[in-house]
């Protein structure tokens, strides 16, 4: 099968519009805050915190349809790519950029998310590296950082999902529709190191999280657990 | 210009069409103020009460698009704003990851009970969700083994299925009626009267209350209603209720009073009892997707008593088949 994960391709244009976001609605509101920063066009750099596999589905429903085919969510190539059903639907209709999360000696993990981003797209990166608890911001991985650091000119914006770690939480098998808003941020400044742009990204993240609605949902230690 | 250059059904009832093009004239005349303020006013934020008008239209025209389509179509409505309603309450509920399969069983209520509806299973539909989702869903949440704020969890998601599935369903319900019992409006001037008498009940107490409030009526919950806004409201909505009924409903005597009557203050009582919910949860408004309104549940919830008012006053005093 070509891996043809960089162009846009009408198939994925009609599952983003005509499958993707009715869902999306459905399931979540897709409440936006702050809309007018996303980014028209890329290269620009989209960092959001991650609970839920309906984040990625969110976010590729509240951009327009003139740029929603320009978005590419970063995601890893030991899960999506995992199996050849998976692996289709996850390049062709999502339109992920795949990376690996175990890293081997020479080789540069963020070599397709560069390549997206030297493509003019919009790159949607998961700092927390994988879709933790719910509801929580869990420690953040500096690649995104050194990303950043590799594109100067594309802006690396903050985006908090409030609410999806309930729709679909890590580990549940049937989505629940509860709304879900999402806090698009001002672009993080790049003053510094790599750590204190780190920083400044958790801190957007924290700041637009105080800046979402309430959130009554718990977490008890009695949730049903999975080992994943 | 005739009403035949509208693309209206040719079988539209009369009354439905001039009542719809009232309410169209009224939101025209709206629009024109919300155009106008900003002159009259400069300087004044004015984008609030643009964007209520301009959300006005869009809803609107849905009620009027569904009304001139059909029975199938007012049911699937009052599907989506049950679900839109439910869905933006047990948002704000505080609930717990272990609750989600009550959660999903709370909104397989609304296909069930569109779906008796849609059947004519009156009878079924009436016990459904009082019976046996109640008794379903307290076996569910047991079964699922956390007793830890058992009776809170159940009561929350038990009301939010009573209130926003069961109660507005009773609009829907109104399509039922057989023709034969009806004034020329028929089933869909039913809604219609309902929707727009509870409505207007809504903005004439707005009004009255903004024209003349002194006297707090309910101040611990809604700090802006007073006695003069219920009373205004009240004697206006009444009459109006009082004066049209014979051409949208078949209601007389004594029943054309309990509705001229008790409308209004069910459309108080539903309007204060949401405020109270939403106080408790947290919240002024229940969310942001109707803008210059709040959420589906703060534009509702006087229907949320007003639709079984006006069913049960109607089923009581004019219908047989009820």
């Amino acid at each position: 099968m070509p891996s043809t994960a960089s162009e846009p391709g009408w198939l994925r244009l009609v599952f983003l519009r005509a499958v993707a976001r009715p869902l999306a609605l459905l399931m979540t509101g897709a409440d936006v805050m702050h809309r007018g920063r996303l980014p028209k066009s890329g290269p620009a750099i989209l960092a959001a915190n991650h609970n839920s596999h309906v984040d990625t589905l969110l976010l590729l429903s509240v951009f327009d349809a003139r740029t929603v085919g320009k978005v590419r969510p970063v995601a890893a190539a030991d899960y999506f790519l995992s199996n050849p059903v998976l692996s289709w639907f996850s390049r062709r209709l999502v339109g992920i950029t795949p990376i690996a999360r175990k890293v081997q000696r020479g080789e540069d993990v963020l070599a397709p998310a560069k390549a997206a981003l030297d493509a003019g797209e919009i790159v949607l990166v998961f700092p927390e590296g994988s879709r933790g608890q719910a509801e929580a911001l869990g420690p953040l991985k500096g690649g995104v950082a050194r990303l950043a650091e590799a594109y100067p000119d594309a802006p690396l914006i903050p985006v908090w999902i409030q609410g999806a770690g309930r729709v679909l939480p890590k580990g549940a098998h049937l989505p629940v529709p509860l709304t879900c808003c999402v806090v698009v941020g001002e672009p993080v400044s790049r003053e510094g190191g790599r750590p204190e742009v780190m920083a400044r990204l958790k801190a957007a993240l924290e700041a637009l999280r105080d800046e979402a609605p309430p959130l009554r949902w718990r977490e008890e230690e009695t949730a049903l657990e999975d080992g994943a | 210009m005739s009403l035949s250059a509208f693309p209206i059904p040719m079988d539209a009832p009369e009354p439905l069409v001039w009542g719809l093009a009232g309410v169209l004239g009224v939101l025209l005349l709206g629009t024109a103020a919300a155009l106008l303020m900003p002159r009259l006013k400069p300087g004044a934020d004015h984008g609030e009460l643009r964007k209520r008008v301009a959300s006005w239209w869009v809803m609107i025209l849905l009620i009027a698009a569904a009304l001139l389509a059909g029975r199938t179509a007012v049911i699937a409505l009052f599907a989506l704003i049950s679900f839109l309603a439910l869905r933006e309450f047990l948002s704000l509920a505080p609930l717990r990851r272990e609750d989600r399969l009550v959660l999903l069983f709370a909104f397989l209520t609304i296909p069930v009970s569109y779906a008796l509806i849609g059947t004519r299973l009156y009878l079924i539909y009436l016990v459904a969700a009082p019976v046996w989702f109640f008794l379903l869903a307290s076996f569910l949440m047991c079964v699922i083994g956390q007793t830890k704020g058992y009776l809170a969890r159940a009561a929350i998601i038990q009301w939010g299925v009573l209130g926003c599935v069961y109660a507005l369903g009773y609009g829907a319900m109104l399509m039922n009626v057989p023709e034969a019992e009806l004034p020329v409006a028929g089933a869909a001037g039913l809604v219609f009267f309902l929707l727009v008498m509870t409505e207007l009940n809504d903005v004439l107490q707005y009004v009255c209350g903004r024209l003349f409030g002194r006297h707090k009526v309910i101040p611990a919950v809604s700090p802006n209603k007073t006695w003069e806004g219920l009373i205004g409201g009240w004697v206006l909505t009444g009459a109006l209720i009082w004066l049209l009924a014979p051409v949208f409903t078949p209601l007389e005597g004594v029943g054309r009073l309990a509705m001229a009557f008790g409308l209004p203050l069910a459309g108080f009582a539903g309007d204060v009892t949401l405020s109270a919910i939403k106080r408790d949860l947290g919240v002024k408004d229940a969310s942001g997707l109707i803008p210059g309104h709040g959420g589906v549940l703060d534009r509702v919830d006087s229907l949320v008593f007003t639709a079984p008012f006006f069913f049960h006053v109607l089923a009581f005093y004019a219908l047989d088949s009820f």
